[in-house]
């Protein structure tokens, strides 16, 4: 437990991890002789500088939204549930076979439809290991990595063997009717007389993760669900002591999770792509673990978090694009807040605890 | 009714392909018996891999590369041991940071050095290990057979000598007592005067040896050089094979062994036919990972992980 006070502990530790992060791929940028200055510039124009680029970011943060919501879900109930590049694999076959198979009147059910489906498949993906931590001790990081594996073999076969259509050979499933587009951000913002690019893949799912956003807040802090899950993060002992169940907390919480991390996909497969890809996912399952440490498990942090997240990755689309600087320094960077926030918090905590104990007295 | 020449092949290419997942599974055996989880066991390949090529190119010597490599791996074994050890962090959020940052920064640093996109230039002659270093030694006659047993790249032999080594190192010695103890309840060890940081660390830095081997082998015998995310998976396979195996070093090679021939057999067979259905080429794939859950679950055996595994010591006061 830390002593520091709660502004502190909430704002200042993972800012300073934050900044130790930059600072250690500044002086990367520095080393492979290029300028740190200069990169930072681009990345801020080239993410923030248009309502294009920033289009790019928010829908890079939509991904972010779901699958740090997702993780931060896991984490409260003290479960890590590092699989959800896996479940949003298997969210993005739920929105493809909803998209494919049935005939929506209407772009709006579409939606439901790929939201439903997403979190049902998602959610059947984190059931397994879910029942096999909670029955049989097997642990679920292990098994949910394990499955990350498993998904992107079956989805390799799926998508070559079942879904591709007949002449392609790209391993993708047929492109979803296009009355199932979801409205760009850029023309929603239009109705309502603010100008914003619709060249950019931002769409409605930037709603719905807000909606989910504060649909999660609701749930864990104003639901006995919710206060269940966290009692049971918080000592599992005491939780069953309680009367909570652990085996139904852990299946709960890691469906949850496992239908969050789907739902990325209405955004990345009905909202981008419009056909389902092998790689939907790039990566965004792991980025959701930075964002939830980042934005310490409240939905208010990981929505802040997770523009954070889409500003790095585009800016850093950028940097590959405008310099000779590769897009990997963000791989860099993200390994370094996972670092400092996930795995050495204290190295941050005890210094910053020494000072106000300092100053207090 | 397969041919044998064929069966050789595959037995040759199992050979080859489980090496690299023997070396990392057995530097997985180490930390996790001390009680240091390790899923960063990719990273490190990775990272060992890609400084190994790199300096090997620099300096036309594959063994001055080795070292890079161990070198390499060694520092990010100590980024994994400070995180865990020495600031008790989580080590499974330790070990995915690892991956990452060798997954970024070997593209990073390998396209400012190389420009080639992240990978570096083909290495030749003694950028390389020999191919058939004994069989050139002994002058014997290339024919399959000799070829399945002597024909290999010194670093096998190496690798299969460590299983041995292993099991000595853990069951018959004092260290390896400690080793085990450090694992299973630290408390114990620390009551005997014996430093639990200092064993887990130095279980760490042989896990960060191995994989610096291993990455070694990646891409300077069994390719000639480096490639952007080059281990695919293989760390994860060698974790998978190490709990497969019940942390057992015997059993380590075994595991290794059937998951490098699933690795030859899906590389040389795409889908295999087996009559009245189709293995796909991609359920051979996941086979390791999907044995390795059951394994897990207890269905067939259980895997139970030593027990202070995953937890950072703190010292009665």
């Amino acid at each position: 437990m830390t002593t520091l006070p709660r502004w502190a502990d909430v704002v200042l530790v993972p800012l300073i991890c934050l900044l130790i992060a930059f600072a250690f791929c500044g002086l990367l940028i520095w080393f492979i002789g290029q300028s740190p200055v200069e990169a930072l510039k681009i990345m801020v124009s080239g993410s923030l500088g248009s309502t294009y680029g920033f289009g790019y970011t928010l829908y890079y943060a939509t991904n972010f939204m779901f699958t740090g919501l997702a993780v931060s879900i896991a984490f409260q109930a003290s479960l890590s549930n590092i699989g959800g590049e896996g479940q949003a694999t298997l969210g993005g076959l739920g929105v493809a076979l909803s998209c494919l198979l049935i005939p929506w009147p209407h772009w709006s059910l579409a939606l439901m439809g790929s939201i439903v489906a997403s979190m049902a498949f998602g959610a059947a993906w984190a059931l397994i290991p879910a029942w096999l931590q909670a029955k049989r001790g097997s642990h679920i990081v292990i098994t949910t990595m394990m499955f990350n594996f498993i998904a992107f073999a079956m989805m390799n076969y799926i998508l070559v063997n079942l879904l591709r259509p007949l002449g392609s050979m790209d391993p993708a499933s047929a492109r979803f009717d296009k009355a199932f587009n979801l409205p760009k951000l850029g023309d929603i913002l239009g109705l309502i007389g603010i100008p914003f690019s619709s060249k950019n893949p931002a769409n409605i799912s930037l709603l719905v993760a807000l909606a989910v956003a504060v649909l999660v807040w609701a749930l864990m802090w104003h639901t006995r669900l919710g206060y269940a899950l966290r009692a049971f993060g918080k000592s599992e002992k005491a939780a069953i002591y309680a009367g909570i169940s652990p085996v139904r907390i852990t299946l709960y919480a890691l469906m949850l999770s496992g239908g969050l991390s789907g739902m990325m996909a209405v955004n990345a497969v009905q909202g981008e792509a419009h056909r389902l890809l092998l790689n939907s996912v790039e990566g965004a399952g792991f980025i959701g673990i930075a964002v939830a440490l980042m934005g310490r498990n409240h939905p208010f942090g990981i929505v802040l978090a997770s523009v954070l997240f889409g500003f790095l990755y585009q800016g850093g689309a950028q940097l590959a694009l405008g310099t000779s600087i590769p897009r990997e320094v963000i791989t860099v960077l993200q390994a370094l807040v996972i670092l400092f926030t996930g795995a050495l918090p204290y190295m941050v905590q005890r210094p910053l605890e020494k000072l106000f104990a300092r100053r207090a007295a | 009714m397969m041919e044998l020449a064929s069966f050789l092949q595959i037995l040759d290419s199992t050979i080859r392909l489980a090496t690299p997942l023997l070396l990392a599974c057995l530097a997985g055996l180490f930390s996790e018996r001390a009680g240091v989880f390790d899923i960063g066991l990719e990273g490190k390949m990775l990272v060992a891999a890609f400084m190994a090529a790199s300096v090997s190119f620099a300096t036309g010597s594959v063994w001055i590369g080795t070292l890079a490599g161990i070198g390499a791996s060694l520092v990010f074994a100590g980024i994994h041991g400070v995180a865990s050890i020495t600031f008790r962090g989580n080590q499974l959020i330790s070990g995915v940071a690892i991956n990452f940052l060798a997954s970024g920064l070997t593209v990073v640093l390998g396209s400012s050095w190389f420009g080639l996109g992240g990978q570096t230039p083909v290495l030749s002659g003694g950028m390389r290990f020999a191919e058939q270093p004994i069989m050139d030694v002994l002058g014997l006659p290339a024919n399959p057979w000799v070829n399945l047993i002597f024909g290999h790249s010194v670093l096998v032999y190496v690798a299969l000598l460590m299983v041995p080594g292993t099991a000595w190192l853990l069951y018959r010695t004092r260290f390896g007592l400690r080793l085990r103890a450090v694992g299973e309840n630290p408390a114990a060890v620390d009551t005997a005067g014996v430093s639990v940081v200092r064993m887990r660390f130095a279980a760490i830095a042989i896990a960060g040896v191995l994989c610096g081997l291993a990455g070694a082998y990646m891409s300077m015998s069994l390719s000639a050089g480096f490639l952007k995310e080059m281990t695919a998976g293989r760390g994860f396979i060698a974790l998978a094979a190490l709990i497969f195996a019940k942390w057992r070093p015997w059993y380590c090679l075994m595991a290794c062994a059937l998951f490098g021939l699933l690795d030859a057999v899906a590389i040389r067979f795409q889908s295999i036919d087996v009559g009245l259905f189709v293995i796909p080429v991609q359920f051979t794939q996941a086979l390791p990972y999907i044995l390795t859950v059951i394994i897990l679950a207890g269905f067939v055996g259980k895997a139970i992980p030593p027990r202070a595994g995953g937890e950072p010591y703190v010292k009665e006061r």
